[in-house]
């Protein structure tokens, strides 16, 4: 093998090129951005960047680095097909030829078909959060479509700084497909409490120059309007390609998709979940870095594993951080500990645990998720104590 | 300026300046120095940017924040009373000429 090319140029690609750099791989590798620039971090674009607009903190390696490691950059180029047989792929008017492919495409904002979507900011790149961090520069009332982590942790940063925040979910509840229904409850709390108005179960039916209007009827005034209503991954470029697209590129337990040639990883891979082997598709770090890892060592072969490794998340929202370890299903059984811990349950196995400011019991999770099952009646009997099971 | 050497885990010294401000991970990343990860950033949820501070350092580095150790738990390499996760040191002046190890492994 003497040349890979990856298609992305995120966390996860640039840490795909990475770990074949350490793993010994010396051949060619070009990483292929779709942004101007160098690769950067995009969590704390929703966090510490609104509020600093620092944007040189969220540089993931500097540009040197790329020289040393003889990693070939490629940004601001699209990639606009991948002819599979001849094993290569047209970006920017050139072809790039490859003995294996590994797409890192990522997930762009899910814009709904409602009128006037055009009028709301996106918090996706840092382009979309300098724009947003610019309307910012005066009190502003601000209206946020979606009550996800992106959503709310923007809610929390423009209240800390000022603002005026309403936000409006589609959901009954927020957070709904990542958390339990008592963690919401917990951040609807703390999210009223900083004096954001919350609007659940109340899709937006459309923006309009200063505002917008929901389903109920009710219009939000508003000069600053954030679409933050979920993702969807970046698949045209395999679907082109005729490989199998399912809600994101589809790939084995070992992150391959049907052609050998050609592996995807991080937002836009949709691989079997180890512990349910139902389709899964991860929005974080820690997929895209962690399936870079298993690919690397795949190509170089090094390993040859099935992807195991416990999913983890975080959100942090004004003082509290949300830790999730581990991938609960909607309708897992929820019991709180008594220091508000909460323990999702599947069919009598430890399915996720969710903490707020909580890092020694996030970790105990990670550790015990990672290793045999861990049953609802032991952590039962020994009074949901990780460390006693 | 604050300057700041990592120490392999062969022993191969990188002699650094960073503004203050900024932190001993962070800084590592910005001057290509090899050995440390910082995966998520300084968010305090991974254990990659684990270092040593020099014993001639443990003072003025001052003692583990909160959640660090836990993190810690979770490193790849051995946890010594001086681990630290480098994101969690932010350097000042006082800190000018501080001296970190770095361990072979971190994931």
């Amino acid at each position: 093998m003497r040349e890979i090319v990856i298609v992305g140029a995120g966390q996860g690609g640039l840490q795909a090129a990475m770990c074949l750099r350490q793993d010994g791989f010396a051949g060619r590798i070009t990483l292929i951005g779709a942004e101007a620039g160098l690769p950067y971090q995009r969590p704390p674009l929703s966090k510490a960047y609104l509020k600093s607009g620092d944007a040189g903190a969220l540089q993931l390696r500097p540009a040197s680095f790329f020289e040393k490691k003889d990693i070939t950059l490629i940004t601001g180029t699209r990639v606009d097909s991948i002819d599979r047989a001849a094993r290569s792929l047209r970006a920017g008017g050139r072809d790039l030829r490859y003995d294996h492919l590994i797409l890192a495409t990522g997930t762009r904002n899910l814009r709904p078909p409602i009128p006037g979507a055009d009028l709301a900011l996106d918090l996706r790149t840092l382009e979309d959060a300098a724009r947003l961090r610019a309307a910012l520069d005066r009190p502003r009332r601000c209206a946020v479509i979606g009550g996800g982590f992106i959503g709310l942790e923007f809610a929390a940063v423009a209240r800390a700084l000022g603002h005026e925040v309403t936000l409006a979910e589609a959901a009954p509840r927020l957070m709904a497909r990542a958390v339990s229904a008592e963690t919401s409850a917990r951040f609807l709390g703390l999210h009223e409490g900083m004096g954001t108005r919350v609007h659940l179960g109340d899709p937006v039916r459309e923006v309009f120059p200063g505002g917008i209007r929901l389903a109920s009827g009710t219009r939000i005034e508003a000069e600053v309007v954030l679409m933050a209503a979920g993702v969807t991954p970046n698949t045209e470029l395999a679907a082109a390609a005729g490989l199998a697209v399912d809600n994101g590129v589809v790939v084995d337990g070992r992150l391959l998709t049907a052609d050998p040639a050609i592996s995807a990883l991080g937002d836009c891979a949709v691989f079997p979940d180890p512990v349910s082997g139902r389709p899964v598709r991860l929005e974080s770090v820690q997929a895209a870095t962690d399936h870079a890892r298993l690919i690397s060592r795949r190509l170089l072969g090094m390993a040859d594993d099935r992807y195991d490794a416990v999913p983890w998340f975080w959100s942090d929202q004004a003082d509290s951080k949300l830790q999730i370890a581990g991938l609960a299903t909607a309708g897992d059984e929820t019991v709180t500990r008594g220091d508000g811990a909460i323990f999702r349950f599947n069919a009598g196995r430890l399915s996720a645990v969710e903490t707020v400011n909580d890092a020694r019991t996030h970790m105990q999770s990670r550790k015990r998720l990672a290793g045999a099952p861990v049953l609802r009646r032991h952590l039962e009997a020994a009074g949901f104590d990780l460390a006693a099971v | 300026m604050v300057k700041v050497t990592y120490v392999a885990a062969d022993g191969t010294r990188t002699e650094v300046d960073a503004p203050p401000g900024s932190n001993v991970m962070q800084t590592a990343l910005d001057n290509d120095v090899d050995g440390i990860v910082g995966e998520c950033g300084g968010a305090m949820m991974c254990a990659t940017c684990h270092c040593y501070v020099d014993e001639d350092w443990s003072d003025a580095t001052g003692a583990r924040r909160d959640g660090e150790d836990d993190m810690l738990d979770c490193a790849a390499d051995e946890v010594r009373p001086n681990s630290r996760l480098s994101c969690q040191i932010r350097l000042t002046e006082g800190l000018d000429g501080l001296v970190v190890h770095l361990p072979e492994e971190q994931v």
